[in-house]
């Protein structure tokens, strides 16, 4: 599966589209992570947990994303587009979206 | 008494920690910014001048969480009242999306050039009195390989 976040597939021509797909997760943090990140805001410095916690939810959203894609028949995803959102306290949102297209 | 003790020590830990932290992390981003210059990275859609056959494109991503310290925050909360710049955040946001490209960069080493480049901040811990504690930073774009 090709996945870009331009309007093609460089070097390939699209043959086919599919529409917008979409994948999201929703993910909240654990409090052996919630109590290391209360440390880590006196002192400042990266949430090392936070970052995995969200990149894990990243691959999750992704993979969610390419599923929609492959059941449409598509084997590429152009234009993907990433957003973050907080929607209760300690619980964040990771969307991404994208066009299923098929290229030669 | 006993709480006003608490807070102080706090401050002067952040103060101190958080220099040291953020001094430490500053030089880090220097040094990989200096060793992985060669690697174009631009956030227009077409590739800078001409990089040849087209082998592959792929979506790379790279994200940090990076949070300040107690002292910037109280210093912050005195800057709301007077206003001004608050440099304590600027470095912050500031050294969150430098890592961000960074990690982006260092997780394709072997690109002919990066195009496209996305950032996307996000704030998602809310420390207390509802105050930003940490921002979230993704960087992500299309590596173009030859």
């Amino acid at each position: 599966m090709f996945m870009t976040n331009v309007e093609e597939v460089p070097g390939k021509q699209i043959v086919a589209c599919y529409g917008v797909v979409s994948g999201s997760t929703v993910r909240a943090k654990h409090v052996g992570r919630d109590i290391m990140a209360g440390l880590k805001n006196i002192f400042g410095g990266e949430l090392v947990g936070y970052t995995e916690l969200l990149s894990e939810a990243r691959e999750q959203a992704m993979a969610r994303m390419q599923q929609q894609a492959e059941a449409l028949g598509a084997n590429a995803i152009v234009n993907v587009r990433f957003s973050t959102s907080s929607i209760t306290a300690g619980a964040s949102e990771i969307y991404i979206y994208g066009t299923a297209v098929t290229v030669e | 008494m006993f709480d006003l003790y608490i807070l102080l020590s706090l401050i002067i830990l952040g103060y101190i920690f958080g220099q040291i932290l953020e001094r430490r992390h500053y030089a880090s981003i220097k040094r990989r910014e200096l060793a992985i210059v060669h690697l174009v990275t631009t956030n227009s859609k077409r590739t800078l001048g001409d990089v040849g056959e087209l082998a592959e494109a792929r979506l790379v991503h790279g994200g940090v969480v990076i949070s300040v310290d107690y002292f910037k925050r109280i210093v912050t909360s005195l800057r709301n009242f007077f206003g001004g710049n608050i440099r304590g955040y600027e470095t912050l946001v500031d050294r969150a999306r430098r890592e961000a490209i960074l990690r982006l960069k260092e997780s394709c080493p072997d690109a002919a050039q990066i195009i496209n480049l996305r950032l996307e901040t996000s704030s998602i811990y809310k420390g207390k009195g509802n105050q930003i504690g940490s921002v979230e930073v993704l960087a992500y774009a299309t590596a173009i390989y030859t």
